[in-house]
């Protein structure tokens, strides 16, 4: 069903085809550019020496051993650049008194986090650089530390002694402030009076965003500009911040992103790494290296997530919902980073989600720790939001006694009353919850599956079934500069694109999206080879390099074919109309009477014709254009929607829980996302495939653990357990379309659907398997542990003797899923399992 | 230092090595073979994987000292004539693939998995590819490509 070879749908433009990626050809044969990958003349080497402690004052640096060591350099300290090194920034204070930490990216006397850079030593070979840096002797005076966001509130130990609290911001949206909705208190004393009331607590772990290239940065500063590669999501915005906070005059910066081996938010982030290397090759005069170990990365490399959430959700007797109020304690870590605090924020609008609440507050309370900062990673903000709110629509639904589909269809917005205006604040732009369920329930035989959980209960099964349901929307395409402007954002939300029609017949497009593994060279191609008419092979997409692609924001939040792919559209609209005009001209005729069609413009009525890259050529001749015509049909184009696009899904998920050893067996996993129009579905599929793993991953296995003295014990990849290709299993994939309606192509996001969906739909299949244990939440991860200890402390199941508890409940056997995606009766029936 | 004699990608070289380097990084940094990449620092992530007379190791856990005498295959020695090996070609055709980093790590694995058993099941594949991370795929398109490249013939009709 899934699988490409399938597919017989043949579109009659490049728009919606299968296209196989352009970028593959290098990245199969290891013709790469990863910017570890790239040796300069006269490139030396520069190794981190890292604090251990989660906290301390730096008492003295003594560098001279390592000075001595062979094959060194230079060692620098923050002292010996302190005035040069620039500043690692936050670009979105969320109040005008949030409380930002000074954030240096070599350390000068304070450290607020094990992981902190306290020195750079600069070698001729990498090896060299690390083994003198185990030389540099820091006299550290240790701290006491503050780890956990709930102590950080209390404030009796503070992550930074010097702002005298580790309160950041406070950050509240309410809908009768806004005008939007009514009053949250009333409508919940009302629903204490006479309705629901579920208040829950849950607990979104810490994350580490773990893309696979370890960051590296090379900064060359021996040209007239100091060209900086360096493995990010956002080398435009690193040029600005460069520039902004070492005094280097922009024009004097130039910032290249190569190839670079995923993100997901994880390199959203101007790093304390990049400033270090350019503050050492500054200082040496010569080409510096630095590339991270994992074991540096998984500590010093932002992380996601770590949040507490309070929630309350009132609702009438029959399960109508009328007032959701969030209380969120958000851990930013030791500093605020680039959007840092805006994480959260960018959860607001999130929680109310697809219902339809009367009343609606949310409120987050930011607060700093001696823990590695936390900023974007995969959903940001959203998952976090997605995550409470489809907990809590299955709680309802448990309460209220019915199906958790019914409860959600009782609450949300119906497709004809799109564009909907939500009770946060925003408008949904188009949605069909109504279709996307009913065709997920298909594909899933969710029937069927109910049947057989009702079976096993009845039987006594050990292994349980649960069906886990997430109707999910997220806001994305960041976004409209003027709504960014008012919450303080320190940047717009445009984007560019620049087309030129070269002589040859050949097209280049620059985008100001920087991809990092999306496939934008594959998809642009195709939106520009539809719109100018020209063979998709013929055109090159250019981007990644400031100098290159001069305009730019990156890419983030599902932004880019939102966003950057609409200018893609603009600026080929704009070179075509140039070129109608040298069209008209050639073809003596009036530019009103033409037609362009399949890259050709025709008089109406007749034969005569020219295509437009034989107007490419003219224009580069300039032998014959029309009178007063400036030579060149390029173009260029800056898009700034007026709205955030709303994609939407059904997910659902099967999971055998064996109720005897805790452990859990993904059988099955649906989902259809609305997503607007797709350029090309294979690259759709695949960010959602990726997008669940991680959204699983944090449902069952993820987390970055800090053990009582601040130190990471999940720092490598032997503790820090990404899901393997043996634990998961194939996924079942398929789209509805509501052509968004903030851009000309109708595109909403998808980079990040797949992860916002799946957490809450995995977590409830988890909880609906052990409901008649009275179990109605595990925390994440849920881990056999977790979930043993569950059912253990429920106590329900101690009088069951289990005969056959030494063998194994699943069948070993059997594959790890259903066989059948169309949901006809299963190859993998359960009962294989259950019976033994 | 130490010399040693290694055919890689079909060239022998002969190059003096400190005992401590990595295979790896004997690839990379002696040899200019940055088709292979690193990963991790802990043998987890497989993104450098390479063949060993015909065997796939983690190169990162291999000394360059201990290849004396032996054959190395990396990714960039995989496409012969111009003509990509049927791995390469099966993770183009089913996008199993994306930021592509642990990509050469992954096709070397899948590679030995198909040399050990041509004709896998899904749950063989899966257990094969364990040892080599992909933070991009959720492994699904991957597991799809060396069911194509093993000629099987369709997805998921495996059992």
């Amino acid at each position: 069903m899934t699988a490409v070879d399938e597919r017989t749908e043949a579109p009659a433009g490049e728009v919606g085809k299968a296209r196989r990626r352009k970028e593959d050809q290098r990245l199969i044969t290891g013709r790469t550019r990863w910017t570890d990958n790239i040796v300069l003349p006269g490139m030396l080497h520069a190794a981190m020496v890292r604090s251990p402690f989660a906290h301390a004052n730096i008492a003295g640096i003594d560098t001279e051993p390592a000075k001595q060591a062979p094959g060194v350099i230079a060692v620098l300290t923050g002292a010996d650049v302190k005035d040069s090194q620039g500043a690692v920034a936050n670009a979105w204070p969320i109040t005008s008194d949030q409380k930002t930490p000074a954030h240096l990216p070599i350390v000068v006397d304070h450290v607020a986090c094990a992981g902190d850079i306290v020195a750079v030593v600069v070698a001729r070979t990498a090896a060299a650089a690390r083994d003198a840096a185990e030389l540099v002797d820091v006299d550290y005076e240790e701290l006491p530390a503050v780890l956990d966001g709930k102590e950080a509130v209390e404030d009796k130990v503070l992550a930074h002694p010097d702002l005298g609290t580790n309160k950041s911001a406070l950050w509240r949206l309410d809908s009768a402030e806004g005008g939007t909705g009514g009053n949250v208190d009333e409508e919940i004393d009302k629903a204490r009076a006479d309705g629901i009331v579920i208040e829950r607590e849950y607990r979104q772990q810490r994350l580490i965003p773990s893309f696979m290239e370890p960051r590296s940065t090379v900064v060359d500063p021996t040209g007239e500009q100091v060209v900086v590669w360096t493995s990010t999501q956002v080398p435009h915005i690193l040029r600005f911040l460069i520039a902004a906070t070492t005094g280097m005059p922009e024009s004097k910066v130039r910032v290249i992103a190569p190839d670079v081996g995923g993100g997901f938010g994880g390199k959203l982030q101007t790093t304390s790494e990049e400033f270090a290397t350019l503050a050492a090759a500054r200082h040496v005069g010569k080409p510096v290296k630095y590339t991270e170990t994992r074991s540096e990365s998984l500590v010093s490399g932002h992380h996601g997530r770590d949040q507490y959430q309070k929630l309350t959700l009132a609702a009438t007797k029959d399960g109508t919902v009328t007032a959701l109020k969030v209380d969120l304690i958000a851990n930013l870590g030791a500093y605020v980073g680039v959007v840092g605090g805006g994480i959260p924020v960018l959860g607001a609008w999130m929680f109310n989600a697809i219902y339809k609440f009367k009343a609606y507050r949310f409120t987050v309370q930011t607060v700093l720790t001696n823990t590695t900062w936390v900023d974007a990673y995969r959903g940001a903000g959203r998952p976090e939001a997605t995550y409470a709110i489809e907990r809590l629509m299955d709680e309802l639904a448990a309460e209220v006694g019915v199906d958790p589909l019914k409860i959600r269809e009782k609450n949300w917005i119906k497709h004809e009353e799109f564009p909907f205006a939500s009770v946060a604040g925003m408008t949904y732009d188009s949605g069909n919850y109504e279709a996307a369920t009913a065709r997920a329930k298909e594909l899933f035989d969710y029937d069927g599956l109910r049947r057989e959980q009702q079976e096993r209960r009845d039987r006594k099964d050990p292994v349980q079934l649960g069906i886990g349901v997430s109707t999910f929307t997220e806001m994305c395409g960041l976004a409209p500069s003027r709504v960014l402007g008012s919450l303080n954002y320190g940047a717009g939300g445009w984007e560019h694109a620049s087309i030129r029609m070269l002589a040859t017949g050949k097209v280049e497009v620059i985008t100001g999206t920087s991809p990092h593994g999306q496939g934008h060279e594959t998809a642009w191609s195709q939106i520009a080879a539809d719109r100018l008419g020209v063979p998709f092979e013929d055109i090159e997409v250019l981007h990644g390099d400031t100098q290159i692609a001069p305009r730019g924001l990156d890419t983030y939040g599902s932004r880019s074919l939102v966003v950057g792919g609409e200018a893609v559209v603009r600026a080929a609209d704009k070179v075509v109309e140039k070129a109608k005009v040298v069209a008209a001209h050639l073809l003596e005729a009036s530019a009103d009477d033409l037609e362009f069609s399949g890259g050709r413009f025709t008089v109406k009525g007749t034969d005569k014709g020219i295509g437009i890259t034989e107007i490419a050529t003219a224009q580069f001749t300039s032998h014959n254009l029309p009178e007063g015509f400036e030579s060149g049909i390029d173009a260029d184009a800056t898009f700034d929607p007026d709205n955030f696009s709303f994609p939407h899904g059904t997910h659902l998920c099967a999971m055998e829980v064996d109720t005897e050893t805790g452990a859990t067996r993904m059988r099955k996993y649906v989902c259809v996302d609305d997503v607007g129009q797709i350029i090309n579905p294979l690259i759709v599929e695949g960010q959602v495939h990726g997008g669940l793993v991680q959204g699983i991953a944090q449902a069952l296995w993820e987390e970055a653990v800090f053990d009582e003295n601040g130190t990471l014990v999940t720092g490598s990849f032997v503790d820090y357990t990404l899901p393997t290709a043996a634990d998961t299993i194939t996924f079942v994939t398929e789209n509805t379309t509501s052509l968004s309606t903030t851009n000309t192509l109708g595109t909403k996001g998808v980079g990040e659907a797949g992860t916002i969906a799946s957490t809450p739909a995995v977590v409830n299949s988890v909880v609906d398997a052990l409901r008649p244990w009275g179990i109605h939440d595990i925390q994440m991860p849920c881990t056999p542990e977790r979930v043993w200890r569950a059912i253990q402390s429920a106590g329900k199941n101690q009088s069951d003797a289990t005969t056959g508890a030494a063998q194994p409940h699943f069948d070993e056997a059997a594959p790890n899923q259903d066989a059948s995606p169309g949901g006809a009766p299963d190859a993998g029936s359960p009962e294989k399992g259950a019976e033994q | 230092m130490t010399r040693i004699s290694v055919t890689v990608d079909g060239v022998g070289y002969t190059d003096e090595v400190e005992p401590r380097t990595l295979l790896v990084h004997y690839l990379r940094e002696t040899l200019g073979k940055t088709g292979t990449v690193v990963g991790c620092d802990t043998s987890n992530c497989g993104a450098c994987t390479v063949h060993l007379d015909g065997h796939s190791v983690k190169s990162c856990n291999v000394l360059a000292v201990q290849a004396d005498g032996h054959e190395v295959t990396t990714i960039e020695g995989l496409a012969q004539g111009g003509e990509l090996h049927p791995m390469q070609q099966a993770f183009h055709e089913c996008h199993a693939l994306q930021c592509g980093y642990c990509t050469p790590g992954m096709i070397m694995q899948a590679i030995d998995v198909l040399n050990d058993n041509p004709d896998p099941t899904e749950e063989e594949i899966r257990l094969g590819l364990e040892g080599n991370l992909c933070r991009c795929t959720g492994y699904h398109n991957i597991v799809r490509a060396v069911q194509k490249a093993a000629g099987a013939t369709k997805a998921g009709a495996q059992s």
